[in-house]
């Protein structure tokens, strides 16, 4: 199957190609490159949601993964967040889930709740 | 009750935190931000993807993270801020601004010099007029936004988005990862509105299609929404006969576009840039009304944060410099102006003091152009400086900061961009 991304390492948005037998076409720079490698590979995303605050009325606290994680646990990851929920105070950066999946990647918060 | 500051910020977002950190480092201290909501940093809050500051501070951060950057600088320097407070009018003339809040009640305020950075508004369904009824279920992208990410409320099930600007794309997929059917978006125009990175990562990453040259024709339900009709375009942006495809959704959000917030300045008597609906500046950000001076959304509609801050801190800067040195003279006032394939360009003056600094200049382009050049051009259409740039797109505006124009020679300067 013939397999067409857009990168987007910078502005340009080159559209790569990868043929049947996986040759890449289309790429202006190495860095492209690598992206649809990376891409075909082990493609990996940030998540950024929120977490519901237990303790204090109506107040969610927004998350993020500490690194990127495998775009196909995208979704296993917000049902996990979906069930958590955390105290106040949080502090910025603190981590509220550790080692999500096996991941080694936690999930932190990106706001301060007082 | 009555007070007096010399330099008052209005909007508690990014505009208004960078501008009162610029203002504070060039020495003065006398500043009181209003910010009108329950807490600082503005449309940040409920921007919680990530993306943020990597022109400013070469990290991507969320839009939290980035507001923290400036409101622990505000906090650490304990620079005055009212929170749950409104500003209701400017008095350019007294030189002085009303507001209330629940404490201090109904209040006046002395100004030395004002920064207005209130902000922009959602285009929204009326101002594009889509024909049918106005059922329950049509939202903008950025309330729908602000329900989920604040209060946690998910705002439909099956959803439809129209227009590809960038809000859209990243409620696409932050509604999509909710467990939301996100349908499909259209974009009127023959090219997206938003980067290719949130086509790729927030509609191509969950399968989600973008119909381009096409827009939504029919809003279907009475009091809630049932469905859409949507149409191809031809080039003039007319629905095309035979095109028309129904939907069934029960939610469409609206990224059709965002313009200032201005009412308040334009109502005190401030000139307005009829091109981007903001104020008339010259290039240290001051408006037409004296010591009054704008940035950040309410000034011109910007797409990314980072030059969010980096206007306000001029407009920081010299609000600091004015009241603390008072007003220099001039010796003239140099209009500038733009080309066709420009829809707008700031600043719309410039002053010519015996030492000129840098001047900011800012504008976008009406259509993408791969390979631009652009021109700096003196009254008799003689080049004075110029730039190359590529990858030019009207959903990317672009500040263009520069130095050593000849300003003594020349009594207008037209700026234009060509394609190569
Ligand atoms: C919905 C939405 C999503 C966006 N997403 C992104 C993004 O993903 N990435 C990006 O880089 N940029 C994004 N932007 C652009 C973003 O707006 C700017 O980057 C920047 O944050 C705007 O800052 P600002 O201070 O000009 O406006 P705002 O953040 O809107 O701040 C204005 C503040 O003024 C206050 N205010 C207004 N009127 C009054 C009054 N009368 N009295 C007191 N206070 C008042 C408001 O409450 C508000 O807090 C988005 C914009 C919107 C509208
Ligand atoms: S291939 Fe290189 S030039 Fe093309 S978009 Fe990617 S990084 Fe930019």
């Amino acid at each position: 199957m013939e397999n067409e991304f857009i990168c987007i390492v910078c502005p340009k948005g080159c559209r790569i190609k990868v043929d049947n037998e996986g040759n890449i076409s289309g790429y202006t720079c190495l860095r492209g490159l690598n992206y649809v490698q990376e891409e075909l590979t082990c493609p990996k995303r940030m998540l950024t949601s929120t977490v519901k605050v237990s303790n204090r009325k109506d107040t969610y606290v927004s998350v993020k993964t500490s690194s990127s994680i495998p775009k196909d646990l995208l979704l296993k990851v917000m049902e996990e967040l979906k069930k958590a929920s955390v105290e106040a105070p949080v502090k910025m950066h603190q981590v509220l889930l550790k080692n999500i999946f096996d991941t080694n990647v936690d999930i932190i918060a990106t706001k301060e709740i007082k | 009750m009555n007070r007096a500051v010399d330099l008052v910020i209005i909007g508690g977002g990014s505009a208004g935190l960078s501008a009162a950190k610029s203002a504070y480092e060039n020495g003065l201290k006398d500043i009181l931000i209003i910010e009108r909501s329950s807490e600082l940093g503005g449309i940040l809050n409920q921007c919680i993807h990530n993306g943020f500051g990597l022109h400013k501070f070469k990290e991507e951060l969320t839009g939290p993270e980035y507001a923290y950057k400036y409101i622990s600088f505000i906090k650490e320097n304990n620079i005055p801020y009212l929170l749950d407070t409104l500003v209701y009018s400017i008095s350019p003339k007294n030189k002085e601004i009303t507001y209330s809040n629940s404490e201090e009640g109904y209040t006046t305020l002395k100004y030395k010099a004002l920064i207005f950075a209130a902000g922009c508004n959602e285009r929204t369904q009326g101002q594009i007029m889509t024909p049918g009824e106005r059922p329950n279920g049509v939202f903008t992208a950025g309330l729908a936004q602000r329900y989920l990410n604040i209060d946690g409320y998910l705002v439909g099930k099956n959803v439809y988005i129209l227009g590809s600007g960038d809000i859209g794309l990243i409620m696409a997929r932050r509604m999509k990862l909710e467990g939301a059917n996100v349908i499909g978006v259209s974009e009127i125009m023959p090219y997206s509105n938003g980067l290719n990175r949130n086509i790729v990562q927030c509609l191509n990453d969950f399968n989600i299609p973008l119909r381009l040259h096409n827009t939504v024709t029919k809003i279907h339900g009475k009091n809630q929404l049932e469905g859409i009709t949507i149409s191809d375009v031809d080039d003039d942006l007319n629905p095309i006969k035979g095109s028309e495809e129904f939907i069934k959704c029960d939610t469409l959000l609206l990224s059709i576009g965002l313009y200032p917030f201005n009412a308040m300045l334009k109502n005190s008597g401030a000139k307005v840039n009829l091109e981007t609906k903001g104020a008339y500046v010259d290039q240290n950000l001051e408006t037409s009304l004296d010591s009054i001076f704008s940035c950040g959304n309410v000034l011109h509609v910007h797409d990314l944060v980072d030059y969010v801050s980096l206007e306000s801190e001029i407009a920081g800067k010299n609000a600091a410099k004015l009241v603390l040195e008072g007003r220099k003279i001039y010796d003239k006032v140099i209009l500038t102006s733009h080309n066709e394939n420009m829809s707008y360009l700031l600043p719309n003056e410039i002053k010519v003091y015996d030492s000129v600094e840098n001047i900011l200049f800012s504008f976008r382009v009406k259509k993408p152009i791969s390979k631009a050049e652009i021109l700096f051009k003196d009254e008799n259409g003689n080049i004075i400086e110029k730039f190359n740039k590529v990858d030019l797109l009207p959903s990317e505006m672009v500040q263009l900061n520069v130095s050593d124009l000849p300003l003594n020679d020349i009594n207008s300067l037209k700026v234009e961009v060509r394609a190569l």
